[in-house]
């Protein structure tokens, strides 16, 4: 029996190993995948001096950004985009042959003819004496999953997974969020801890708890009908799903957390100290503002931690309200997206297993790494405190 | 000389005033902005809740007809995530407050406890469906979501037991001890019936958090559409908040939605509502007969 407990004991334990050994298992995939889509290549003509060609580039060519050879090292020639779909364009249906056997000789011999070209097929259709060069797959390395500044995971044939601007949508709107909230929260905070009297206490004190009880969809659900046309017709936006109708709601919902942390500081306060404040004369007012509020900071810190950490993981409500689109944050009237908010629109969509999966497992585990930054960083902030009453 | 003190002392009231005023005012908007929502939910909810609409499936792209499969979802949810974490949650609870000396473990499963409960939904789904759905091969259904949730709320309810254990006067121990009891009969029949209480508001409260996650269940059993009532634990469901999720951003029709929408969130907050009622009904309750006894 004792040995039971002492196992369900460590059944917590177990759970966030097996959290980071799932999520670290199929999101460090992401960095042996290479970084053309899976199954498929690209050829040049092999005159070409070009050998190789970075996957933001790629996408820049095949969206026609970039048209010219020499900007990616080569002649000074347009660059000729050729997708598989394109091969009737080039070749008769009887150069095909009746059951497509002759694709890849037809490939082989579109890419030796047209000097400029780069072409995108599948694999399979390679040719064994193929007349081109084939462009080595690179792998998709950490430096521009960190780095890099675009989010498109379905781009073809090279998808590009920088995680900067969803990681800096996430602490844009959390920030946000916390700088909304804090006047909010610390006001009502101070009001329980100081000025209310027990019974108004008893009945705010469920209010607040029944606060923190309501479902996320359900608050996303309310900024969606309520808060995003509301700012839409207030800054007369095309679009009301901004940064800051998600900051609005998050707000909202960290709130709870924010006012239960804040208060349960400031009662800690011990009452010989705030006695002696308003004995030496001074008022009420600044007792709080001289005596107490120092005393309490280091809670009022944690309090604002956990109300980020609160916010950087929260996902339905962000996903409703905030326009999700994957760019670098430059006003809060601007749609963004955020890390949970990214995996939850797009991992019904990505095939299992795929980079794009893995670059959502990925994410996964930035998120939880963050997480637990901040609540390790809470642990010792509160540990600071003990010292100076120490 | 005493002129200039009572101006002093003026000014001083006069700015607690403006502080204390502020900060009324500030408190007042927030339990404002509370009753807004809720307000707000309820005036257009209301005009969609009947009879038909908590007993019948979604029809016409889900701008009609009702929300039975997903309400039957969602309690089906809240049952085996309960069930699954229950046990272990108080087991837990039990050990780290009766057994674990404050040892290097203890502070380990602490710690782990604390991080587990800050741990985003959305990573829960993400982990749930990497484990259960692909790994163990339960695919999306009612199994492999309740034990994503219920590893979700474990947290809540290893935090209330341990503290129930610990509200409870150590004269009990010793006293039970003293009279020949072992250890576990002491926990069994001594301190188990008086931290029951306790526990059971913070299995109530978990319960509740179970009805409204949306994050963990997307890719582990929530349904888009689905009129049949599940059969067996291995089906997919619909629930409350995947589906008010559906309805309020996707779908064929989504202004045709939007009763439904007010519907379903409705349903939601009351499931919330009644949960917390009782959990509050109950400690109540419960604290009275302490006193009394």
């Amino acid at each position: 029996m004792e040995k039971i407990l002492m196992l369900s004991g460590f059944i917590t334990s177990f759970t966030i190993i097996l959290i980071v050994i799932f999520l670290f298992r199929e999101g460090a995939e992401l960095f042996n995948s290479s970084n053309v889509e899976e199954g498929y290549v690209l050829a040049i003509n092999n005159n070409n001096p070009v050998n190789k060609i970075n996957p933001e580039k790629i996408m820049d060519i095949f969206d026609a950004e970039i048209t010219n050879w020499n900007e990616v090292g080569g002649v000074n020639a347009d660059i000729r985009v050729f997708r598989f779909s394109d091969i009737t364009k080039y070749s008769t249906p009887e150069e095909l042959g009746s059951n497509f056997e002759n694709i890849p000789e037809v490939l082989s011999n579109i890419v030796s003819a047209h000097p400029d070209i780069i072409a995108y097929f599948p694999e399979h259709y390679v040719a064994e004496d193929f007349k081109g060069k084939i462009l080595a797959n690179g792998k998709i390395s950490p430096a521009s999953f960190f780095g890099c500044t675009k989010w498109y995971p379905t781009a073809q044939p090279s998808p590009q997974f920088g995680v900067l601007p969803l990681f800096l949508g996430t602490l844009w709107v959390s920030i946000a969020a916390i700088l909304i909230a804090l006047p909010f929260g610390m006001a009502v905070a101070i009001y329980l801890a100081e000025l209310a009297g027990s019974r108004l206490r008893k009945i705010l004190k469920p209010i607040i708890e029944l606060l923190a009880g309501i479902p996320s969809v359900v608050y996303g659900f309310f900024g969606l009908v309520v808060i995003v046309p509301l700012i839409q017709k207030v800054f007369g936006l095309p679009v009301g799903g901004t940064a800051l109708a998600g900051a609005i709601i998050l707000a909202i919902m960290a709130l709870p957390t924010i006012i239960t942390v804040a208060e349960d500081a400031i009662r800690t306060t011990p009452r010989a100290m705030k006695e002696s404040s308003l004995a030496l004369g001074a008022t009420h007012w600044q007792t709080i503002r001289k005596v107490i509020l120092p005393y309490s900071v280091s809670g009022i810190m944690a309090a604002v931690v956990l109300g980020i950490g609160r916010a950087i993981g929260e996902t339905m409500a962000v996903l409703m309200v905030t326009g999700n689109a994957a760019v670098m944050p430059k006003s809060l009237v601007e749609p963004i997206r955020t890390i949970p908010a990214t995996i939850a629109a797009e991992l019904g969509e990505a095939p299992s297993g795929g980079a794009h999966y893995q670059a959502l497992f990925m994410l996964g585990c930035i998120l939880f790494l963050l997480t637990l930054i901040i609540s390790i960083s809470v642990e010792f902030i509160a540990k600071q405190k003990h010292k100076q009453t120490i | 000389m005493t002129d200039n003190n009572s101006k002093i002392s003026r000014n001083k009231k006069m700015t607690q005033n403006i502080a204390f005023w502020s900060f009324r005012i500030l408190s007042i908007t927030v339990v404002g902005i509370l009753f807004w929502i809720l307000g707000f939910i309820l005036v257009n909810g209301a005009k969609v809740i009947s009879w038909d609409f908590l007993t019948q499936a979604p029809t016409d792209g889900m701008t009609g007809g009702g929300i039975f499969p997903a309400i039957v979802g969602t309690l089906c949810l809240m049952l085996g995530s309960v069930i699954i974490a229950f046990p272990i949650g108080v087991m837990s609870g039990i050990y780290i407050s009766e057994y674990a000396s404050n040892n290097c473990l203890v502070k380990v499963i602490r710690i782990m406890t604390n991080n587990l409960s800050s741990v985003p939904s959305i990573v829960f789904g993400l982990f749930g469906m990497a484990l259960f759905v692909n790994t163990l091969g339960f695919g999306d259904s009612i199994i492999a979501g309740s034990f994503t949730l219920a590893l979700l709320v474990l947290p809540i309810v290893i935090r209330t037991t341990e503290e129930a254990m610990k509200s409870i006067h150590d004269s009990f121990r010793v006293g039970s001890l003293a009279l020949g009891a072992t250890k576990l009969q002491t926990i069994w029949k001594v301190l188990l019936p008086m931290a029951f209480p306790n526990i059971i508001t913070g299995l109530i409260l978990s319960v509740g958090r179970v009805s409204g996650e949306t994050a963990p269940i997307l890719f582990t059993c929530a349904a888009y559409f689905l009129p049949k009532l599940p059969t067996s634990i291995f089906d997919q469901v619909m629930a409350l908040p995947y589906h008010l999720y559906v309805i309020a951003t996707s779908g064929t029709d989504i202004e045709a939605a939007r009763p439904m929408a007010y519907g379903t969130a409705l349903v939601l907050i009351g499931i919330v509502l009644i949960i917390n009622l009782i959990a509050n009904g109950l400690r109540r309750y419960f604290g009275n007969k302490v006193k009394t006894s």
